[in-house]
C-alpha cells in the first residue's frame, strides 16, 4: 500500500507499558486490550485494503470513562481513534500504529424513546437498524439506512453523515439528529442540540455530524422518529439506454415528484445482480430503474401512474410495478444484493462513491468506459440516481500483480471526474483515508485550511484521528496566522469550483 | 459600505482588520432591530452582492448571490413548480417593517424557517455549499452544489444561524423541492393548550404526513382556540389524508375545513406572525413539543400572549415583563429562547440569543476565533 500515514513517535511507542497501564487504571478488567491476538480484530474496518494494529485498545463503557481517556491522553500527547462498529468504508477507523483506539461498543443501549416529541435517546455503539427495532412495535422508524444498516453504529453514523437509498427524501443523518452528548479531546464533556429544534447559538452539532471523527467522540445521540408510512409500491423500469433512464429520474424530479428511493443500475449490474438471486430483472436493457414511492395508499397508486407515464414518454421498454409487497421486495433483491453479486463475477472489488450533478451522467459513464479500457479493468455502476451519487464497482484480482493499484488509480481518476463536472469526492462514504490525497482536487488551500482551523477550535493539539480527511497535517499556530500586508491577501484570484 | 464584488468585501474586510473596526452584515435590513445595538459598527450591505449564479431545478438545486431579494427568488423556483424548502418566516412586520424585504443571504444566515420547518427541515437541512470572505478576509468555499455530499466538514451548517458572526457569505447553493399542488388545512376548536399538543403529536406520529401543525389560542382567535393541521402533497393523496385527520379531529370536536384561500391565508399570518404584531416584547422560544404548555402556563397568568407553531416545538411569546422568567421557562422545558423584538435599552441589556452552558459558550468562541480571529465581525450585536 502506498498510504502515508504520520510517522508513528518513537516516544509514545517506547511508552506503551505505561499508558496501558494508566489506561487500566481509568478502564478495568476486559476493557482495555493489549495483547497481539487481542488487537489483530481491530487493525482494520470495511476497507480492508488497509490494516494497521492499535498500540491498545481500550472499551470504555461510561462517558466518564471516556472524559478520563481522553482528558488523559491529551495531557500525555497520545493519538486516538474512535471507532463504532468498524464498517467504514473509507478508513475512518484504521488505526495509528502509536495510537489508542477507542471502541464505544459498549455503549449498546437505548436510553429512552419519546413517542410524544417523536425521537429516540440512543448510545452511540447502538446499531442502525436496532433504533428502528426499539420503535417498530408502535409504527415508527429510524430513516437513514446505510446497507450497512444491520451492523454500523449510530456512532459511524453521526461520524459519517451516513445516508442510504431513502435520503433522497428523508435526509442524511445530519437531518436526523437532535442531538448528542460530545466528548472533547480534552476530557470536557458537552451538550449540542437536544430535543428541540434548531441550536440556540452557532450549529455546532451540525459541523460534528460527518467530521469522521476528528471533532470529539460521541457518547449520546438523540435521533428523529418517524412514524412508518401506511405502504411502499416500487417500480422496475428497463430504458435501451442509460440517457433515456437519466432523462427519465431528471423528468419525474422536475415534474414535482420526490421518489422514497430511485436506483439505477448499468448493464453489468443488472447481470450481475439477475445471475445471484434471479428475480426477473430484465436482461435485454442498458439501464434499469427501480423507483420506489410510499405514503399512504391514494398517493402510492397516484404516482405509480404519473412515473409510469413519465418513464414511457422517455422510451422505456419494460415497466412493472409491484402489486404487493413480497413483489416490491423482490424489486430490490437484486439492488440489496448488487454488491455480492458483483463480488460472485469478480474475485475482487473497489466500490467508489462520487456524487455528480445527475445531468452529467451520460458523458461520467461515457469517461468511465474510456477509463475501464485504459486501465484493462470492468466497472459495473449501480447509482444512487434521485440523488447523483454514484457507486462504480470496480472489478479486479488482488492475487494478480499490479491490479490493486491500478483499481486504486482507477478509482481516483473516477472521484476526479466527478469533482471536473461540478461534483464531489464522496457522496455518503466520507473522506477517511480513502479519499485523503484527493481533498486538494476538490478543495483549494485556503478551502481545507479553514476546515482546520475549525479542527483546531474542537482540539488544537492535533490528537483525535489524525491522518483522516486532511492531505496535509498544519500545526494550530501556522494556520491561525493572519497574512495580510497593505490591504493585499495573499492568493487573490486562486481558481475554485 | 455597499461592495458590488467579492473583491469589494475582500476589501472592506481587510480594512476592517487593519483599521479595528468592527463589520455588521447586512442584507435587506428586516431584521436589524434584532440584538443589542452596535452605534460602532460599520454596516457591510451585501444587497449589491445579488442574482441566480444557477438554477436546475431537475437536479434540485439552486446557487444565488446572498443579496438577491428572497421574494425574487420564490418567485424563480416557483414559476418551476418548486419552492424555497426551508419555507423561510418573515420578520418584516412585526420589526416595524414591511413584508418581503428579506434577502436570501438574510434568511439563511439568520436561520429563521417558517411553519413547514416541521415536516421539511430548516435553512440548516437546505444550504448544500457556500464561498464566503472570513474575517481573515480570505475567499473560502465549503459544501458543493450537489444535494448529497460528505466531504470534509459540513461548514455550510454554521453558515445558517451564524448571523454575520463568522464571514460573509458572497455565494450559495440552497436545496430546493417542489412545491405540493395542493394545501389544505383541517382544525378544531376549543382545545385548551396540553390537549392541543397532545393532538398534534397523534397527527405528527400518525401516517396522514402532516405537513405544518400550529395552536392559536382563544385570546389570539375571537375567544376560541384553534388547533391547526396542514397537509401538502399531491390531489389524491391530500384527500385521503384529509379524511384520516379528520377522523383523528373528530374525538375532539366537529372538524373545520379550510380550503384554497383560506388555507393561504391562514399560514400566511404565521408567516409573517400577524397575530401577534405590535411592540410587546416578543420571543421566539424553541422547545421539544411537549414542553410547549409548560412555558405558556408560567407566562400566561403574568399578561403574555403567545401561539405555538411546529406542533409546539416553536412558541412565539409577546411579552413585557422580566426576560429572566422566558429564559428559565424556555431552559426548565430543555429549549432555549430568542429575544426577537424589544426597545433599544433591552435590548443592549438582554442577550438576544440564549446563553449557552459554559463548555459551549468556550466552543462557539473558539469556532468564531477560527473564522475571524481579529473579531472584524464582533459587533457586540449577539
Amino acid at each position: 500500500m502506498t498510504l502515508k500515514m504520520p510517522q508513528p513517535e518513537a516516544a509514545v511507542l517506547a511508552r506503551r507499558a505505561a499508558i496501558v497501564a494508566a489506561l487500566r487504571r481509568i478502564v478495568p478488567g476486559e476493557g482495555v486490550i493489549a495483547d497481539p491476538d487481542g488487537l489483530r480484530p481491530f487493525e482494520s474496518d470495511g476497507l480492508t485494503a488497509y490494516r494497521q494494529p492499535p498500540m491498545v485498545v481500550v472499551l470504555p463503557e461510561t462517558t466518564e470513562q471516556v472524559s478520563q481517556v481522553l482528558r488523559w491522553c491529551h495531557d500525555e500527547g497520545v493519538k486516538v481513534v474512535p471507532r463504532g462498529s468498524g464498517t467504514s468504508l473509507s478508513g475512518g477507523a484504521l488505526p495509528l500504529a502509536d495510537g489508542v483506539l477507542l471502541g464505544l461498543s459498549k455503549f449498546n443501549r437505548v436510553l429512552e424513546v419519546d413517542y410524544d416529541d417523536r425521537l429516540a435517546v440512543v448510545q452511540p455503539g447502538v446499531t442502525n437498524l436496532a433504533v428502528t427495532q426499539a420503535v417498530e412495535a408502535r409504527g415508527f422508524y429510524y430513516a437513514p439506512d446505510p446497507s450497512s444498516q444491520i451492523a454500523c453504529s449510530i456512532g459511524g453514523n453521526v461520524a459519517e453523515n451516513s445516508g442510504g437509498v431513502h435520503c433522497l427524501k428523508y435526509g442524511l443523518t445530519t437531518n436526523n439528529v437532535l442531538g448528542v452528548e460530545l466528548v472533547m479531546m480534552d476530557g470536557e464533556i458537552v451538550r449540542l442540540g437536544g430535543r428541540h429544534l434548531d441550536a440556540a447559538g452557532l450549529d455546532l452539532l451540525g459541523v460534528v455530524v460527518g467530521s469522521e471523527g476528528l471533532l470529539g467522540v460521541v457518547t449520546e445521540v438523540t435521533v428523529r422518529i418517524l412514524p412508518k408510512p401506511e405502504g411502499a409500491r416500487a417500480l422496475l423500469i428497463g430504458f435501451p439506454s442509460v440517457e433515456s433512464a437519466g432523462q427519465c429520474v431528471a423528468d419525474v424530479i422536475a415534474g414535482g415528484i420526490i421518489p422514497a428511493g430511485m436506483e439505477m443500475m448499468d448493464r453489468l449490474a443488472i447481470e450481475a445482480a439477475e445471475a445471484f438471486v434471479k428475480v426477473g430483472y430484465p436482461l435485454d436493457v442498458d439501464a434499469l430503474l427501480i423507483v420506489e414511492l410510499d405514503g399512504v395508499g391514494a398517493e402510492c397508486d397516484h404516482l405509480i401512474d404519473e412515473v409510469t407515464r413519465i418513464a414511457e414518454a422517455n422510451g422505456s421498454t419494460t415497466l412493472s410495478a409491484s402489486r404487493d409487497e413480497a413483489e416490491r421486495l423482490a424489486f430490490w433483491a437484486g439492488r440489496k444484493a448488487a454488491f455480492p453479486a458483483v463480488g460472485r463475477i469478480s474475485p475482487d472489488y473497489y466500490c467508489m462513491d462520487g456524487t455528480i450533478p445527475r445531468r452529467r451522467l451520460p458523458d461520467v459513464l461515457e469517461r468511465m468506459a474510456q477509463l475501464s479500457a485504459k486501465y484493462g479493468l470492468g466497472v459495473a455502476n449501480v447509482f444512487h440516481a434521485g440523488d447523483g451519487n454514484l457507486h462504480p464497482l470496480i472489478l479486479y484480482d488482488a492475487n494478480k500483480p499490479g491490479e490493486l493499484d491500478r483499481a486504486e488509480a482507477f478509482g481516483s481518476d473516477i472521484l476526479r471526474l466527478c469533482v471536473e463536472v461540478g461534483g464531489v469526492l464522496t457522496g455518503e462514504h466520507g473522506v477517511g483515508v480513502e479519499k485523503r490525497d484527493l481533498m486538494p482536487d476538490m478543495f483549494g488551500e485556503e478551502d481545507l485550511a479553514q476546515q482546520q482551523r475549525v479542527k483546531c477550535a474542537f482540539d488544537p493539539k492535533g490528537l483525535l484521528n489524525p491522518g483522516k480527511v486532511f492531505p496535509t497535517l498544519h500545526r494550530c499556530a501556522e494556520l491561525g496566522r493572519m497574512h495580510i500586508h497593505r490591504g493585499q491577501v495573499p492568493h487573490p484570484d486562486l481558481p475554485r469550483f | 459600505m455597499r461592495p458590488t464584488t467579492e473583491q469589494e468585501v475582500r476589501d472592506a474586510i481587510a480594512d476592517a482588520i487593519r483599521s479595528g473596526a468592527t463589520l455588521d452584515i447586512k442584507g435587506g435590513g428586516s431584521k436589524a432591530a434584532i440584538g443589542a445595538p452596535r452605534p460602532e459598527a460599520t454596516v457591510l450591505d451585501l444587497s449589491a452582492i445579488a442574482g441566480v449564479v444557477d438554477y436546475d431545478p431537475a437536479e434540485l438545486v439552486l446557487t444565488v448571490r446572498p443579496g438577491t431579494p428572497l421574494a425574487e427568488v420564490e418567485a424563480l423556483v416557483a414559476e418551476r413548480g418548486q419552492r424555497v424548502a426551508f419555507d423561510p418566516f418573515d420578520h418584516g412586520p412585526i420589526l416595524g417593517g414591511t413584508a418581503g424585504a428579506a434577502t436570501i443571504g438574510g434568511v439563511v444566515a439568520a436561520g429563521v424557517s417558517g411553519s413547514l420547518r416541521l415536516s421539511g427541515g430548516g435553512a440548516r437541512d437546505h444550504l448544500l455549499g457556500l464561498r464566503a470572505v472570513s474575517g481573515r478576509g480570505e475567499v473560502f468555499v465549503a459544501g458543493a452544489k450537489v444535494v448529497k455530499n460528505v466531504t470534509g466538514y459540513d461548514l455550510p451548517k454554521l453558515a445558517a444561524g451564524s448571523r454575520g458572526r463568522l464571514f460573509a457569505i458572497t455565494e450559495m447553493t440552497l436545496k430546493v423541492l417542489p412545491r405540493a399542488p395542493i394545501a389544505a388545512t383541517r382544525a378544531v376548536a376549543g382545545l385548551d393548550p396540553a390537549a392541543a399538543v397532545r393532538l398534534m403529536a397523534a397527527a405528527m406520529g400518525s401516517q396522514a404526513e402532516v405537513g405544518a401543525a400550529a395552536y392559536l389560542p382563544a385570546a389570539l382567535n375571537h375567544g376560541q382556540s384553534l388547533t391547526l393541521l396542514r397537509l401538502l402533497g399531491f390531489g389524491p393523496s391530500v384527500a385521503a389524508r384529509c379524511r384520516m385527520i379528520e377522523t383523528l379531529l373528530g374525538a375532539h370536536g366537529a372538524a373545520v375545513a379550510l380550503d384554497g384561500d383560506e388555507d393561504t391565508a391562514c399560514w400566511a399570518a404565521l408567516r409573517t406572525l400577524a397575530p401577534l404584531a405590535g411592540d410587546t416584547c416578543l420571543w421566539r422560544v424553541n422547545v421539544p413539543p411537549s414542553g410547549a404548555p409548560s412555558v405558556v402556563t408560567a407566562l400566561e397568568p403574568l399578561g403574555s400572549r403567545w401561539l405555538f407553531d411546529w406542533a409546539g416545538g416553536l412558541v412565539w411569546i409577546a411579552f413585557d415583563g422580566d426576560a429572566a422568567l422566558v429564559r428559565n421557562a424556555a431552559t426548565a422545558a430543555g429549549g432555549h429562547a430568542m429575544l426577537i423584538r424589544a426597545p433599544e435599552a433591552l435590548r443592549a441589556a438582554v442577550p438576544a440569543l440564549h446563553p449557552p452552558a459554559p463548555g459551549v459558550a468556550a466552543l462557539e468562541e473558539r469556532v468564531r476565533r477560527a473564522f475571524d480571529p481579529a473579531g472584524v465581525f464582533e459587533t457586540g450585536r449577539f
